[in-house]
């Protein structure tokens, strides 16, 4: 590449992995109607109560109108035009890395993610989500040994019924809210994790998302089950191809910590956000819940680079006594992204503690909001909650927003929370310009000090990657 | 022996902020090796001056040049003249909240030398050399781990100017009010910490609006500014005399600059 092509990409700030994928797919006919939920569900070849449970949810769906409430603005979505099921055909598996689109290695490689990260990534060694089905898992056999289970949704409605029919729902309900209640008519697949009692899960489970069809949704749906006193951390990262149109990304997390078990859930998200004029871009409208039984811990970290417009609240029920809620966030907004993301922490049982740590980055026309609710019932004694949302703009035209909503029926809770919002200044880039260090740079590491709170929270191999979004997602920003 | 090319030269400059010149013409020599000191009251310029050399964008240059080692200055970016060995001491250091002070060091350490085609240093030997210049200026190893002078004192945030200059060794330092707001301990380490970075090959500008740091830290020159240009230069007897006489001497009757500098040995 000649130095003045790396530049021009460099300052242009162009979403590296906007490749599309040259893949036979096996779709459903276009639109929504019980007919493609029945679709759906006999492509998977799903028992009846699975079938059921997608029809009452879609039944319900019919019923509801979609939110308003949000800072985020789009164009109305024409449910009908979405292809709802999409897999790549059956063809072959990946099972090197010289299989894999050389597109994709080569964006890998610009972001400095070592080979055997390569692999996982790219869906030789994890479980890959490529449009709507999961396409491989490994280390099977390993997790296995400990007696837990890390499939596809879809392999574990299949050998595990027991446990997904006692816990579909059972945090997210289908009739929770819009997207949530479409995605359990129309998921097509997601991950299942189940850590039984006791066991330390030796290894980041980790799942990878990828939409690649055109005008398709993708709708996947995650439940991790971590049994008494088990621990288990999981990741998930997210991709799509550069398209103008539109994508719908309406998923859900459900998080079920049994007593005394810890649940660590990361993600990275850098669905497609757009183009610098804001054309195209994922809608990423997502719903994740945890429940927290007694003296359980659940804790959400997200880093969120990527998609047009981010609607998502990571939320725990502390339900048990002496359960732990985190949140820890980073959104970062250019361009004309929207986001529009948060966490609810709701304290039911006694001596319940939440701490959520929420960092807004505005760049471009970006808007940013952060909205949170920290609610402690009336049995909630000694409950406390901290909360801390800082935001920080780059250049005039972008915006940062908080709305904290505090509810306390329990006089013995205490609850604080504290707000900040600067601007990276003139000053901090010139005093690293004249230090030597360049102002792209420069701006990404003032960044990554802002977030380093968060980041600090994520897997450690994560933990870099996540900062060379931070860096990329901002390029062209400045100047 | 002191190399007799001039090492920074400024001709005619003129400069501003939104459309007031500030800078009014204003020549000035260094050779490699001097320390010049620039004194003057409030509102002469000297900051103003000190900011265009090192590139801040809120000044507008509008006449005049600036040459180092011959080259055009004002065509550089702030880290292309960082590159070249022009280095500012601010007056008022900025906060970079968590990024760690070393990490910063080391990465304008490492983008200096990536930059001039040398090797970059690996975190572990960057380091030991940090360590090493931190006893320069009496800075507790703990400073290392801290964000980029988040929470520190006035004193501590000059000594990390010393500190980063000490690491990052320019041809050029300019050190903007490097003694404001310290207590006598904190000038004589920063003092110290300058003292001992003067070397044959590197200049310093020593801005400054009291004489007090010129008994720590001796100047070869002495320039007096007033209203945006230099209007007296002599040796360290002459910032003496602006002890004893006040600013209101030159301004009111700037003795001839010539004669200042045909009395120089």
């Amino acid at each position: 590449m000649t130095q003045e092509a790396a530049l021009r990409e460099l300052t242009e700030g162009k979403y590296k992995y906007g490749f599309v994928t040259e893949i036979e797919a096996d779709q459903v006919p276009r639109g929504l109607s019980e007919g493609v939920v029945r679709a759906i569900s006999e492509k998977k070849g799903e028992p009846a109560w699975m079938l059921e449970w997608r029809l009452r949810a879609y039944r319900h769906w019919l019923g509801m109108v979609e939110p308003t409430w949000s800072s985020v603005r789009y164009p109305k979505i024409d449910y009908q035009d979405i292809v709802y099921y999409s897999a790549p055909k059956p063809t072959k598996k990946l099972d090197s890395m010289d299989e894999v689109d050389p597109e994709l290695t080569r964006a890998f490689e610009k972001l400095g993610i070592p080979l055997a990260e390569q692999k996982r990534l790219a869906g030789v060694a994890v479980d890959a989500v490529f449009d709507s089905v999961s396409v491989a898992t490994t280390f099977k056999e390993k997790l296995a040994e400990k007696g837990i289970v890390f499939c596809s949704f879809s392999e574990a409605v299949k050998n595990h019924p027991d446990l997904v029919k006692k816990y579909l729902g059972s945090v997210v309900p289908y009739t929770d809210n819009f997207f949530a209640t479409l995605n359990s008519a129309v998921f097509s697949d997601g991950s299942f994790a189940y850590i039984p009692k006791g066991v330390r899960c030796p290894m980041e489970l980790s799942t990878y998302f990828r939409i690649n069809a055109q005008d398709t949704g993708q709708f996947e749906r995650t439940l991790i089950v971590a049994d008494e006193g088990s621990y288990v951390s999981y990741l998930e990262g997210c991709t799509a191809p550069m398209r103008d149109t539109n994508q719908l990304h309406a998923a859900v997390v459900e998080l079920v910590a049994l007593p005394g078990a810890q649940i660590k859930y990361s993600t990275v998200q850098n669905w497609y956000p757009g183009d610098a004029e804001g054309r195209g871009g994922i809608y990423n409208f997502v719903t994740k819940r945890g429940k927290a039984l007694e003296r359980s811990k659940i804790s959400w970290t997200q880093v969120e680079t990527g998609s047009a417009i981010t609607w998502k609240y990571p939320s725990c029920i502390l339900q048990g006594d002496d359960s732990v809620g985190e949140f820890y966030s980073v959104a970062l907004t250019n361009h004309h992204q929207q986001a529009d993301t948060g966490t609810k922490m709701i304290h039911v049982g006694k001596r319940t503690r939440s701490t959520i740590i929420s960092k807004g980055i505005s760049a471009g026309h970006g808007q940013n909001t952060y909205r949170g609710l920290v609610k402690v019932l009336k049995g909630a004694q000694g409950a406390r909650n901290y909360s801390q949302c800082d935001s920080l703009l780059i250049g005039d035209r972008c915006g940062a927003h908080t709305f904290p909503y505090i509810e306390v029926k329990n006089p013995s809770a205490q609850v604080e929370h504290e707000a900040t919002t600067s601007k990276i200044g003139e000053d901090q880039l010139f005093y690293c310009r004249q230090r030597g260090i360049a102002e792209e740079d420069a701006v990404s590491m003032i960044v990554n000090g802002f977030a380093r709170q968060v980041l600090k929270e994520l897997p450690m191999e994560f933990a870099v990657e996540a900062q060379k979004l931070l860096g990329m997602s901002l390029e062209g920003s400045v100047g | 022996m002191r190399p007799e090319r001039e090492m920074l030269s400024i001709r005619g400059l003129k400069a501003g902020v939104a459309g007031r010149e500030i800078l009014q013409g204003l020549d000035l020599e260094v050779k490699a090796g001097e320390v010049h000191a620039i004194m003057g009251p409030n509102g002469s310029g000297k900051s103003t001056l000190a900011g265009v050399l090192a590139g801040r964008e809120t000044y507008t240059v509008t006449a005049g040049q600036v040459t180092f080692d011959g080259e055009d200055l004002l065509a550089l970016t702030p880290e292309k003249r960082a590159v070249r060995g022009v280095f500012l001491a601010f007056q008022y250091p900025v906060e970079i909240p968590g990024v760690g002070n070393m990490y910063f060091l080391r990465t304008a350490f490492n983008a200096l030398r990536k930059a001039r085609g040398e090797e970059e240093l690996d975190a572990m030997d960057f380091l030991a050399l940090a360590k090493e210049r931190m006893k320069l200026v009496k800075m507790d190893p703990s400073f290392a781990s801290r964000s980029v002078n988040e929470g520190f004192s006035g004193g501590e945030k000059k000594r990390n100017e010393i500190l980063q200059m000490a690491v990052l060794e320019p041809r050029l330092a300019i050190l903007d009010e490097v003694d404001s707001g310290l207590d006598i301990d904190a000038l004589r380490i920063v003092a110290d910490g300058v003292n001992a970075l003067r070397a044959p090959e590197r200049a310093m500008i020593v801005v400054t609006h009291y004489q007090r740091l010129l008994d720590y830290i001796r100047p070869d020159h002495v320039h007096v500014m007033a209203n945006g240009r230099i209007v007296t230069s002599g040796g360290p007897e002459l910032a003496l005399e602006l002890e004893k006489r006040g600013y209101g001497w030159v301004e009111k009757e700037p003795p001839p600059r010539q004669a200042a500098m045909e009395a120089r040995p």
